[in-house]
Order: C-alpha cells, then sequence, then structure tokens
C-alpha cells in the first residue's frame, strides 16, 4: 500500500508495538498501519493464522486491533488520535474479570 | 419410481437424526430436504443440551429428555469417528440464571417437582453467593440460580453437518432442494411426489419442522405444531469465561457468546427486531456486567417447532401403518434419542414405548 498523494502532512503520531508512527489527521487507524508497511494487525483465536485489513469498511472484522487497552476494536473504522496506542490482537479479546479458583467445584 | 427401504421428510436436526439412525441400522434411506427456502429451525439454534427444564409436568418427556442426554457423548463419538466432524459436545453442567427472588423461587419449585418424577435428575439451588463463585464477573443484583450436573451443550451446526455427513458416508441418499408437493398411501407403502422426483418406500417419517402439519394432513393425520419465534445475539471471539452454559448465555468452543432468547408469537415472521435484540443484551449485561464490552456482531430470529404443549409429538399412522411423524423444539437435546432409540423402533415399524405417551391423541380434549 503507498499514500497516493505523498506530500500531505502526516501530523498524528501513533504508537504500533510500541513504534512510533505517522498518520494523517482524518485517516483510519488501517490506513495509516498498511501506509507504514504493516500487515499482520491480528493473529485468529482459533488457529492463531496472521490477518489484516481485507474489506476496509467494516464488514470483515479481519483488522481487529488492541487500541488503547481495548481489546477487539475495528482499524478500518476508528479514526487516528495523536498519543494513540495500538497493538495486534493476538487471539480473542479479553473482558472478563479475572477468574478466581471456583469453590465448591461445580 | 426410485425404490428405498425408507424416505425421511426432512433435512434439519430431527429429519436428519432419524435418518442417520435409519441408515446406520442398514435401511436403505432417502433424505428429503426442502431447501434454502424452509424455515430451517436447525440453522437457528442456541445449541443447548438441557435437562433441566424438560417435561417438568410431563414425565414422559423427561425420561426421553434423559435417555438422549445420557447417550449424546455417543453420538458425538459416532459422528466424530465416521466423518471426523467434531459436534463440540460437552457436558460440564448447566446453570439457569435467576435475576430475581421470583425467579429463583419459581425456578426451585418447578426443580422440585421434576425431581419427584424423576429421582435421578439431581440439582443444586445456588444462592447468589454461591453463584458469584462459580461464575466470576457476575452482576451485583442477580438472585442466584439452578445448576444441574446433566446439562450440557453443542455446536448445532456441526451437529447439522456430521449427521448429513454420517448420513451419506454410509450410503443414505440426499436429494436437496426437494419440496415435497403430495404424499400418498400405496400398496401398502407410500409414493411421494417433489419437484425434482417421484419416490416410494414402505416406511415414510414426517420430520419437516413446521412444514410437518401440512403434509401430514394429506394423509389424514393431525400434527398440530406452530411457528415461536426466539432470537439470538453473537458477540465477537472472547478469551474464555464461561466454562459452563447458562441457559441464556453460551460461550462456544471458538470464543463467541451466544445470547438468547426469546418467546415470541408473531407467526412466520423470522426476522430480528431491535426490541427484542435490546432486551436480550440488557438482561446478559445484568448478568454479566463486563459483556457491555463486547461487540455484537449477528444478531438473528428463527422460528422455534411448537407444539400446544411445548413437548414433543411422535406419531405413527393407525390406518397406514409405516407412516410415522415426528415434531419437536429440541432437536440438540434429542438428536441422540432420534438416532437410536426412535430409529430403531420406526425400523421394526413401531414406536418406541417410551414415546408412546407423546402422541397427539394428548390433545384431543384439549383445544389448540
Amino acid at each position: 500500500m503507498r499514500r497516493i498523494d505523498p506530500a500531505t502532512p502526516t501530523a498524528v503520531a501513533i504508537e504500533f508495538q510500541g513504534r512510533p508512527v505517522q498518520a494523517r489527521d482524518g485517516e483510519t487507524v488501517a490506513a495509516a498501519l498498511l501506509a507504514a508497511g504493516e500487515t499482520v494487525f491480528r493473529e485468529t483465536p482459533v488457529t492463531g493464522s496472521p490477518r489484516g485489513p481485507h474489506c476496509m469498511m467494516g464488514v470483515c472484522f479481519d483488522c481487529l486491533v488492541e487500541i488503547d487497552g481495548e481489546p477487539n476494536q475495528q482499524a478500518c473504522m476508528t479514526l487516528v488520535r495523536d498519543g494513540m496506542r495500538v497493538a495486534r490482537q493476538i487471539g480473542a479479546g479479553d473482558i472478563a474479570p479475572p477468574s478466581e479458583p471456583a469453590g465448591d467445584g461445580l | 419410481m426410485a425404490s428405498h427401504d425408507a424416505i425421511v421428510v426432512g433435512g434439519g436436526l430431527v429429519g436428519a437424526a432419524i435418518a442417520f439412525g435409519l441408515q446406520r441400522l442398514g435401511l436403505a434411506t432417502l433424505m428429503l430436504d426442502e431447501g434454502d427456502v424452509a424455515f430451517r429451525a436447525a440453522r437457528g439454534n442456541f445449541g443447548l443440551v438441557w435437562v433441566q427444564s424438560k417435561g417438568i409436568d410431563f414425565p414422559p418427556y423427561a425420561r426421553w429428555t434423559w435417555t438422549s442426554a445420557e447417550a449424546w457423548a455417543e453420538l458425538h463419538d459416532e459422528i466424530r469417528e465416521l466423518t471426523g466432524t467434531d459436534t463440540g459436545y460437552s457436558r460440564p453442567g448447566g446453570i439457569d440464571v435467576c435475576v430475581d427472588g421470583g425467579e429463583l423461587a419459581a425456578k426451585e419449585a418447578r426443580l422440585e417437582r421434576l425431581h419427584n418424577h424423576s429421582p435421578h435428575f439431581k440439582y443444586e439451588i445456588l444462592d447468589r453467593k454461591a453463584l458469584a463463585g462459580v461464575l466470576p464477573g457476575l452482576g451485583p443484583d442477580i438472585a442466584g440460580g439452578t445448576y444441574s450436573p446433566a446439562d450440557g451443550h453443542a455446536n448445532p451446526l456441526y451437529l447439522l453437518r456430521g449427521l448429513h455427513a454420517g448420513f451419506q458416508a454410509r450410503g443414505g441418499r440426499r436429494k436437496g432442494g426437494a419440496p415435497v408437493t403430495a404424499i400418498r398411501c400405496q400398496g401398502g407403502g407410500f409414493a411421494v411426489s417433489t419437484r425434482v422426483g417421484e419416490y416410494q418406500a414402505p416406511r415414510l417419517v414426517l420430520a419437516a419442522g413446521l412444514g410437518t402439519r401440512a403434509l401430514a394432513s394429506q394423509v389424514d393425520l393431525d400434527i398440530p405444531v406452530g411457528p415461536q419465534r426466539g432470537q439470538i445475539l453473537v458477540t465477537e471471539r472472547l478469551k474464555p469465561f464461561l466454562h459452563l452454559p447458562v441457559s441464556r448465555v453460551r460461550q462456544t468452543a471458538e470464543g463467541s457468546v451466544l445470547l438468547g432468547d426469546s418467546q415470541e408469537d408473531v407467526g412466520f415472521d423470522d426476522a430480528a427486531t431491535s426490541d427484542v435484540i435490546n432486551a436480550i443484551a440488557c438482561r446478559a449485561v445484568r448478568v454479566f456486567p463486563f459483556l457491555a464490552r463486547a461487540r455484537v456482531v449477528r444478531a438473528w430470529g428463527a422460528l422455534r417447532v411448537m407444539t400446544p404443549d411445548s413437548c414433543p409429538i411422535y406419531e405413527q399412522s393407525a390406518e397406514s401403518p409405516g407412516l410415522f411423524a415426528a415434531a419437536c423444539h429440541s432437536g440438540v437435546t434429542l438428536a441422540a434419542a432420534h438416532v437410536y432409540g426412535l430409529a430403531k423402533a420406526i425400523s421394526e415399524g413401531t414406536l418406541p414405548d417410551a414415546v408412546t405417551p407423546m402422541t397427539a391423541a394428548r390433545f384431543a380434549h384439549a383445544p389448540h
């Protein structure tokens, strides 16, 4: 993927996997990461296969990433924001509270 | 006209289980599957193998459910060995969560009645504290729940695929896109007309879900079934947090969470509606508040095959022996009973003793 108009300034600073990525104001996380050469956005929950954006319109859920600690965000539907921290979604999202051992063995 | 030992009309969970069972016993069986125009309750199923709510005031149904639940592991193994399909079956027990004290008291009374006529059925009433110990993240205002070690769950789509694949692997013949247009009794057997051909057999089983009523009326059988809509939501895949099915929340082996359900009398409208989706989501979030962060990726409606008392109907025609009908809304739970007990009896030209109280004759004096 490459930018059609490379001259437009990339003034928004985000982070992917701890590395800085420069993005344009008004573009999606998926567009910014693809322009930066990133193709692996997540690993699937069942087989751990790598996946990246496919539909770019919110339908395929293949571009899921973790954004500022929130799992399973659609990179293609989320606009970049200065200071945003993006990480690969590895496996299924984890939203449940930490589990405690069941007391009565059910 | 092609001839078989048995014809099963219906390729859903009930029809496919019976056809699988008949073919398994060596009967050359033809399964006639209507196609995508059918309502296909089997494609909208929640996937519970559920004992703790069945036959509470109808002991034969409770026993039949128990028989099936006990045989489910065998069915799972048989399908896997025959086809490689994993139905996802497990039996970790199941919990029915009761949000308030009224629900819990009513459920306790129902399980007491079930236990009274079926003493092998064991259950535990879990108060809030006990329930919270089993279900991390339980909402703060949930009253309690009921636990039954007999409950389990499976993936209904893999079950359906496995039944179809196993049936065909053993030589069974399936015709898809074959809605039945006419049934006739003919020379001690039955002739079935479809859009794609004419077939005959000495045994005919009507297991066509909501289509069974009209088909059965052609041969003077009264099978009073009608539609009841249920809606289900499914979330994105999440890390496992639920190790056992909770009546209206079930996490699949792949991590998706199914949320149900509704009971709606809306005729043959199988749409999903925002008001019911909202109610299901609200209840799920009340039970597990952290689910508010989960994204729902699909919602659907499907039509249960409902009888007047919600218990199954099994029938053999008195006038035309060899003609059977089966209708129920528990195609997953009862799959093993249909594959083993029901199919064996049908192959012998009879109904299992266990289901003889479940004919439609029980409605003779009740309006439906």
